[in-house]
């Protein structure tokens, strides 16, 4: 029987964060540094207002956007590429194999961890976006690749129809929707991988060094607004990047060929 | 131009689908025929160079420019009838040449409609559509008025007829109307699948 697919309603949502506020509340009652140990929701988002409106909250929010998005994009390029190549050549596909379920298996902890022996901190987020995006990207885009139609492609190598033309016509849009799917994965997975990175190496003005302070100094109402900062951070760059994909998909359906 | 087959064998997994073919194609239709499974179309794919030969030769099709109905219509789904033909012409796409000979084959009135909303006969006469336009020296059609109506298939093969010029055409089809509509020169094909050893 096929599952209905839940959505998330407002509803349900006001009543965690009643559950969560009354939470905080109790133990503000019952124990005087309640307050320490569970900001309270109401606590958290003016704290997050308050860092919203500072130059140094949005001075963060851009330098670990940077960094970590950077790895992104790095990583679907380059993952694009070796798709291409793995997709043509076996023996690439079977050089990648080792490396990505290797990544795939291994906590992001260990691969933070022996990156900081190589690397500095400020690099560290970009490294570790890479890293975590890459098999996802790359094994999406492969398995879009080898599933683009052969007839059709068949028909362009019969018709002499130059590569850049079966790109928009055949290739882009039956790897699109691989692609979108992985990127969706792909961003929120970097942004979860970035802030551990971040606050594991605290590199200097990032989101994570933010974090991590805020833990360190027992400021609760910091540690919730940052990390729901975080979270809208990420959920904005991915509605964003989304669209972005959707409008070049779009284009490629309404591709004028010649 | 001149396409000329000499003993041409191809198998699968011991399984003879062409058994030493023979003939040649000049300028007009050839008709190729046989009964089911006997090879038409694995035949035209060794000529397209989509297969290799397991023995023989085909003298002017390996430089020869195709163009091709496939077997199944091989369209852009997403794109609509001018798209399909942009995106296998190119530069060579001339608006109103393809716009008349997509109304001769009653197309006339499908502008911005994606493929993937054509019924069978209107891909099957885009496909056509496509093959005729496209620079080529010769054509290879596989069955191209298959699920026409009697009239649209008098005017595809009218089409045909105009539009070939003085290229070979090999034109795969199970009818001798279409044969003798065409006034085509008729290549039969040994019938029946042979297990190697038989």
């Amino acid at each position: 029987m096929a599952q209905r697919k839940a959505a998330l309603r407002p509803w349900a949502v006001a009543v965690w964060l009643l559950a969560w506020q009354l939470g905080a509340m109790a133990l503000a009652a019952v124990y005087p540094h309640g307050g320490l140990l569970l900001a309270s929701p109401a606590a958290s988002l003016a704290r997050l207002g308050e860092l919203a409106a500072t130059a140094a909250f949005w001075r963060a929010v851009g330098w670990s956007a940077c960094r970590i998005l950077g790895g992104f994009l790095l990583s679907c390029l380059t993952a694009a590429v070796f798709a291409a190549l793995a997709s043509r050549y076996a023996w690439v596909r079977e050089l990648l194999l080792p490396p990505v379920a290797a990544v795939k298996a291994t906590p992001v902890a260990s691969f933070i961890i022996l990156a900081l022996v190589w690397l500095d901190g400020s690099r560290l987020p970009l490294f570790i976006a890479f890293l975590m995006v890459f098999p996802t990207v790359y094994l999406n885009l492969l398995e879009g690749i080898c599933q683009t139609d052969r007839k059709l492609l068949e028909m362009a190598r019969v018709f002499r129809v130059p590569l850049s033309r079966r790109l928009w016509g055949i290739y882009l849009p039956q790897v699109l929707p691989y692609f979108r799917s992985a990127a969706s994965l792909g961003l929120g997975l970097c942004w979860k991988a970035g802030v551990a990175a971040e606050v594991i190496g605290l590199p200097g003005g990032s989101m994570g060094e933010r974090l991590y302070t805020a833990k360190i100094y027992f400021q609760t109402p910091d540690l919730f607004a940052w990390t729901a900062a975080i979270v809208a951070v990420s959920v904005v760059f991915e509605r964003l990047f989304l669209k972005l994909v959707d409008a070049v998909a779009g284009k490629a359906a309404q591709w004028k060929f010649g | 131009m001149e396409i000329r087959v000499r003993d041409l064998w191809k198998a699968y997994g011991g399984v003879t689908v062409l058994q030493g073919v023979n003939f040649a194609a000049g300028p007009g239709v050839t008709c190729i025929m046989a009964p089911s499974g006997a090879g038409k179309t694995t035949l035209l794919r060794v000529l397209l160079g989509l297969e290799a030969a397991d023995r023989g030769v085909a003298e002017g099709a390996e430089n020869c420019r195709w163009a091709a109905v496939f077997q199944e219509d091989r369209l852009l789904e997403h794109l609509d009838a001018a798209g399909n033909l942009r995106f296998v012409l190119g530069r060579d796409y001339e608006a109103e040449k393809a716009a008349a000979l997509l109304a001769e084959l009653g197309l006339g009135n499908t502008d911005g409609k994606a493929v993937r909303e054509f019924s069978g006969g209107m891909r099957r006469r885009l496909a056509l559509a496509r093959a005729l336009l496209a620079k080529s020296d010769a054509l290879a059609l596989d069955e191209p008025f298959a699920g026409l109506d009697a009239e649209i298939r008098e005017r595809a093969r009218e089409c045909l007829r105009r539009r070939a010029g003085e290229r070979p055409v090999l034109l795969v089809t199970h009818s001798p109307e279409d044969a003798a509509g065409l006034g085509a020169e008729i290549v039969r094909l040994p019938g029946g699948l042979r297990h190697c050893g038989e």
